[in-house]
């Protein structure tokens, strides 16, 4: 009886839950889905059945599979080149308080234009049949949350650990391999997490302000617009799987690494 | 006299404060000679850690001179003179227990079997054999103290620095820590600092206790307990014990009387 009573339990969910829940509800959606469209045809009929969509993208895995691979391989140079210029950026601005006064505005400013609605420039700057440009916005994307968090860890360090490193003689040198940097290690991370999607949502989009005619975003808009729709989610498909899998190695490394962080 | 530990002359410290200047510490005169074990004791905020904060270096003395084993403070910390426990043991939560009791020794270029075999005596000293591998959040508060208190003595310092390092502990881990760190300080032949709030605990432990006032912080006191040697359990109560801890209480509730005088 008292098992069956739980009301307000105050335990998180053991890992399976949060393992299988979210399945689950994929699942039902798609059964909500192929009610509506498959056997009740109550769906308009720019939407096509989850069955259509499967069948797509089993006649056109290979495609697909290469669009995606231009689409991940964007924005992954964007997020490694992004992150890269975070991190140098936010340890120049801890280091030298001038350039952290330069920086702070700009970041807050860059923060709020719509990086990929500069990206029809950028393609015009760097040629039509060119990457670069959509490289480039995913770079600016993931740049943001990278620096903003990086930035922030690299100041955690506590009093006590300092003074621990300074009794020791460390140098300054030591003093930032040994704490300031895995202190902001677990920021680090969690920058990444963020800019992982925002980088695949960057790159993904830029297709639609043009480029070179490949990608996950070129495709889905020319089939969408050719009335192909089935085809057009078979292509959405695989860019939620480029984000879904970038997002979850990513939080696998968040989970890795910030393990140790208490005491 | 080059066989003095700690040397202060008429030190003094005045910290800047945006409200006005806080003087911490005035006309300081103290002596700790080779591996004699002093304590420092006195009410909140007469001084106590901004001296021990002087003798490491961590901060520079206003006035007066201070000189570690005949060099200034800060030669004294280059050369790794001291070692240091704080009040919160600042153990770095990434590190094994291991890799934070050998973090000096990493830090001054020793080589890794030579780290190894110092980590195997020195968990052997604080009787942590069994949990070199296992992380700072693993362990008790009392353990992660023992750690901290290895770290300091990696370097086999001929002086130990500690700021209240038995505070958060319960009476008895206290007691066992307080009776551990009597026989290390006899093994090892160092000069010991030691801040603590506690009369009984200063008097066990000390060959001679400083006593300290606030408003300004300066040493009103200094009694030598006589205790001979050996610090047994069975110290605690003999009737020389309670004398001296009775006498180290009046010297420090003198204190008020005095002050009420002065105003
Ligand atoms: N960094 C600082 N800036 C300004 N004032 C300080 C600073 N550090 C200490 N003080 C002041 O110096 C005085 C002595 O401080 P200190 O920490 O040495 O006291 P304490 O004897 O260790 O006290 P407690 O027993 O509470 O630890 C206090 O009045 C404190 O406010
Ligand atoms: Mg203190």
């Amino acid at each position: 009886m008292s098992a069956l009573a739980g009301r307000a339990d105050p335990r998180p969910p053991a890992p399976w839950v949060r393992v299988v829940a979210p399945i689950v509800v994929g699942l039902a959606i798609l059964a909500v889905w192929f009610l509506l469209v498959d056997v009740l045809h109550a769906a308009p009929r720019a939407l096509p059945s989850p069955v259509a969509i499967l069948t797509e993208v089993g006649k056109h895995y290979g495609i697909i599979l290469e669009d995606m691979g231009i689409t991940a391989t964007n924005a992954l140079v964007g997020l490694a080149a992004g992150t890269i210029l975070a991190i140098v950026l936010a340890a120049l601005a801890v280091t030298f308080r001038p350039i952290d006064g330069m920086l702070a505005p700009l970041v807050a400013a860059l923060a709020v234009v719509p990086i990929v609605a500069i990206t029809p420039i950028l393609n015009t700057m760097f040629g039509a049949s060119s990457q670069f440009g959509r490289q480039y916005v995913a770079a600016i994307a993931a740049f943001i949350p990278v620096f903003v968090n990086v930035l922030r860890g690299l100041r955690q360090t506590r009093p006590v650990h300092r003074d621990v490193l300074r009794a020791s003689a460390a140098s300054g040198a030591q003093t930032f391999r040994y704490l300031t940097l895995p202190t902001a290690l677990p920021y680090l991370l969690t920058g990444l997490r963020i800019a992982s999607s925002v980088a695949v949502i960057a790159a993904l989009v830029a297709e639609y302000f043009g480029g070179p005619a490949d990608g996950i975003g070129t495709a889905i808009a020319t089939y969408a617009k050719s009335g192909r729709a089935a085809l057009a989610f078979a292509y959405v498909a695989g860019g939620i799987a480029i984000g879904l899998v970038l997002f979850l190695v990513t939080s696998l490394l968040e989970r890795l690494v910030s393990r140790r962080t208490s005491v | 006299m080059t066989d003095l530990a700690v040397n202060a002359v008429g030190v003094g410290k005045t910290f800047g404060t945006k409200e006005g200047d806080v003087v911490a510490l005035t006309d300081v005169d103290l002596t700790v000679e080779a591996g004699e074990f002093v304590s420092l004791i006195g009410p909140s905020g007469c001084g106590k850690s901004t001296l021990l904060r002087l003798i490491a270096d961590l901060d520079s003395a206003t006035t007066g001179t201070l000189e570690i084993f005949g060099k200034p403070a800060k030669q004294a910390r280059i050369d790794q003179d001291y070692g240091i426990a704080f009040q919160q043991a600042g153990l770095l939560p990434w590190r094994t227990v291991g890799g934070n009791m050998a973090l000096p020794l990493e830090l001054h270029g020793v080589t890794k079997a030579a780290r190894a075999t110092r980590v195997t005596q020195l968990a052997e000293l604080v009787g942590l054999t069994d949990f070199v591998d296992r992380y700072p959040d693993q362990l008790s508060g009392g353990m992660q103290q023992r750690v901290a208190i290895a770290r300091a003595l990696a370097e086999q310092p001929r002086l130990l620095l500690m700021d209240e390092p038995f505070g958060a502990l319960d009476e008895m881990t206290r007691e066992y820590l307080q009776g551990e760190l009597t026989r290390i300080a006899a093994e090892t032949g160092a000069a010991v600092v030691f801040v603590t709030h506690s009369i009984p605990e200063a008097v066990f432990l000390s060959d001679r206790v400083v006593v300290m006032s606030p408003r300004p912080g300066r040493i009103t006191e200094i009694l030598p307990t006589n205790l001979g040697p050996s610090r047994t359990e069975a110290l605690r109560e003999s009737t020389e014990y309670f004398e001296r801890v009775t006498a180290v209480r009046e010297a420090l509730h003198g204190t008020p009387i005095e002050r009420a005088n002065e105003r």
